[in-house]
């Protein structure tokens, strides 16, 4: 019984189930379409808040066709929505329409991030002084290796949607972003707001490095290897002056 | 049995974190969707433990799924016991509804049929989860659309007969009882003295939209959206002339409107329950 009605939940073109009944012997579909309409409806919305600007770049009619035909192919799996669309990015990815927006997919994933970072467990207390002079130690600064915040995501694309993302939040002209640029982020919440800290490609590319788990050596080391004009102090700074860091610890 | 005060509270909404702790009104409990505090960390629980220590607290769960025919999900049991471990609330309540099939959530409170059969496995579940929780739940009555021909008993026989196995309480929500008495024609008075005669524990109170079936019949939807009808304050003045004074809340999900409007609604509530507090004090202050 559960399985046909929630088959015909999710698809208006199936018939109304067998079995159901009203008083007055009216048709049973109009009062089912209610919890048609509420599927559809309670989900959508659910995607529409996590993802407002991905939203207003594509309109809420796109938008809401877009999400329906993901929602229909992957339903929430947990009974926590706002766990529900991470796997809303990938989708875009390989969505026709969308392709002439070829940003959107990478928007998307900027708005996720926000969201893991919003719920991510609180942060550790940070001992700044401490962190500060640990990485003031050249002998062993190449050994150490940082645990990053719970919170702390990294975001890297080809394009420009660090810039197309802030210009929706009143910072910066969205007609002055030049879309095919690529650009990264640190997305964090030291505390009760989740910040967005743009961050130069080299050094987006080397707290990649870091978060995989590298120690400061030899990322720096594969680092440089690829990657000129990276500025290390600036970068270790940014991080300690983020409150990204949780510990240092020794190889 | 829970601990809820017989007061008028409210649903906690993050629209009115910031108001709440910077004002702590004078409010009897709030009460949160279980569901919207499941994460690891962030400003939903930084909140709730504020305002967890000032005032009484209900955890209402919307996804449990009681009254499916899968197996409850051990996992979301678990998150449920953490955060009741956490969170200490006087009170735990579900539904009389489904909303997951086959590893899927489908976010709504889905109608189920009264038989034998789905009585007794409703009675499984209660049991199941009133174990891996260690309290007594409150089980809501359902706001439903459609009947089912299978079904074989009464809603009001099928829910008395439910609590009286499983030994949980009732969370009269009188919207509901008013919505499906309209959409399915049956005799409110009789149905609110059936399920007045069950322990209950909380009431709900809420507003609906209304609409039309294909026959024109009044067809009322379940809402959230907007104040409380006249018909649904009379069920509850009513239901407290029959119960006493019982916890309320006043739900609001949508169309969110300022704290100092549902707190001015609550209140009337509120004041109902402090009328009858004084008649009740004033009878047995003459029958001493």
């Amino acid at each position: 019984m559960n399985r046909s009605l929630l088959e015909a939940l999710l698809d208006p073109t199936l018939p109304t189930p067998a079995g159901l009944r009203v008083w007055n012997g009216s048709d049973p579909a109009a009062r089912f379409a209610i919890h048609r309409n509420h599927l559809r409806v309670s989900l959508t919305s659910a995607l529409a808040q996590s993802y407002p600007v991905t939203r207003t770049l594509v309109g809420e009619p796109f938008f809401n066709a877009m999400v329906w035909q993901f929602i229909r192919q992957a339903p929430p799996r947990l009974p926590m929505l706002a766990c529900h669309g991470a796997a809303l990015p990938n989708f875009i990815d390989s969505f026709a329409p969308a392709a002439t927006l070829p940003y959107l997919a990478d928007v998307a994933r900027l708005e996720w991030l926000r969201i893991e970072a919003c719920h991510a467990a609180d942060a550790v207390e940070l001992p700044t002084a401490s962190l500060t002079r640990q990485l003031q130690q050249p002998a062993t600064l190449a050994r150490l290796k940082i645990t990053f915040q719970p919170s702390v995501r990294l975001l890297t694309s080809r394009h420009a949607v660090v810039s197309i993302w802030a210009a929706h939040q009143g910072r910066g002209d969205l007609r002055a972003v030049d879309p095919v640029l690529p650009e990264s982020a640190l997305i964090l919440r030291p505390q009760l707001d989740v910040e967005l800290i743009p961050l130069p490609l080299a050094a987006g590319d080397f707290i990649g490095r870091l978060l995989k788990g590298e120690p400061l050596g030899s990322a720096l080391e594969a680092h440089l290897a690829t990657t000129a004009g990276f500025d290390l102090t600036e970068t270790l700074r940014l991080l300690i002056a983020s409150r990204a860091i949780a510990t240092l610890e020794s190889d | 049995m829970n601990s809820l005060p017989a007061r008028a509270g409210v649903g906690l909404k993050a629209d009115h974190f910031q108001r709440i702790v910077s004002d702590w009104p004078d409010i009897g409990f709030f009460e949160v969707h279980a569901e919207n505090y499941l994460m690891a960390g962030g400003p939903h629980h930084h909140y709730l433990t504020r305002i967890r220590e000032r005032y009484p607290l209900s955890i209402h769960g919307v996804g449990l799924s009681l009254g499916g025919e899968a197996p409850l999900d051990v996992d979301h049991l678990d998150r449920l016991k953490a955060l009741l471990d956490r969170y200490q609330p006087e009170s735990f309540s579900e539904h009389l509804a489904w909303s997951s099939h086959g590893g899927f959530f489908f976010n709504d409170l889905l109608p189920l049929p009264y038989t034998p059969v789905t009585l007794q496995r409703l009675c499984d579940h209660i049991e199941q989860t009133q174990t891996h929780l260690q309290r007594q739940i409150l089980l809501e009555n359902p706001a439903t659309y459609v009947e089912f021909a299978a079904s074989t008993m009464a809603e009001t026989d099928f829910i008395q007969e439910l609590l009286r196995r499983s030994g949980c309480a009732l969370l009269l929500d009188l919207s509901n009882l008013h919505l499906s008495c309209i959409n399915h024609q049956r005799d409110t008075a009789a149905t609110l003295r059936a399920l007045a005669s069950c322990p209950v524990g909380e009431i709900h109170l809420a507003g609906f939209s209304e609409t039309q079936d294909d026959a024109g019949a009044p067809l009322l939807l379940d809402s959230h959206d907007r104040p409380v009808a006249a018909e649904v304050w009379q069920l509850y003045r009513q239901a407290l002339a029959l119960l006493g004074p019982v916890a309320t809340l006043l739900e609001r999900d949508h169309e969110l409107p300022p704290f100092d409007l549902l707190f001015e609604e609550s209140q009337q509530a509120e004041r109902l329950l402090r009328d009858l507090d004084r008649t009740e004090l004033a009878r047995s202050g003459s029958g001493r």
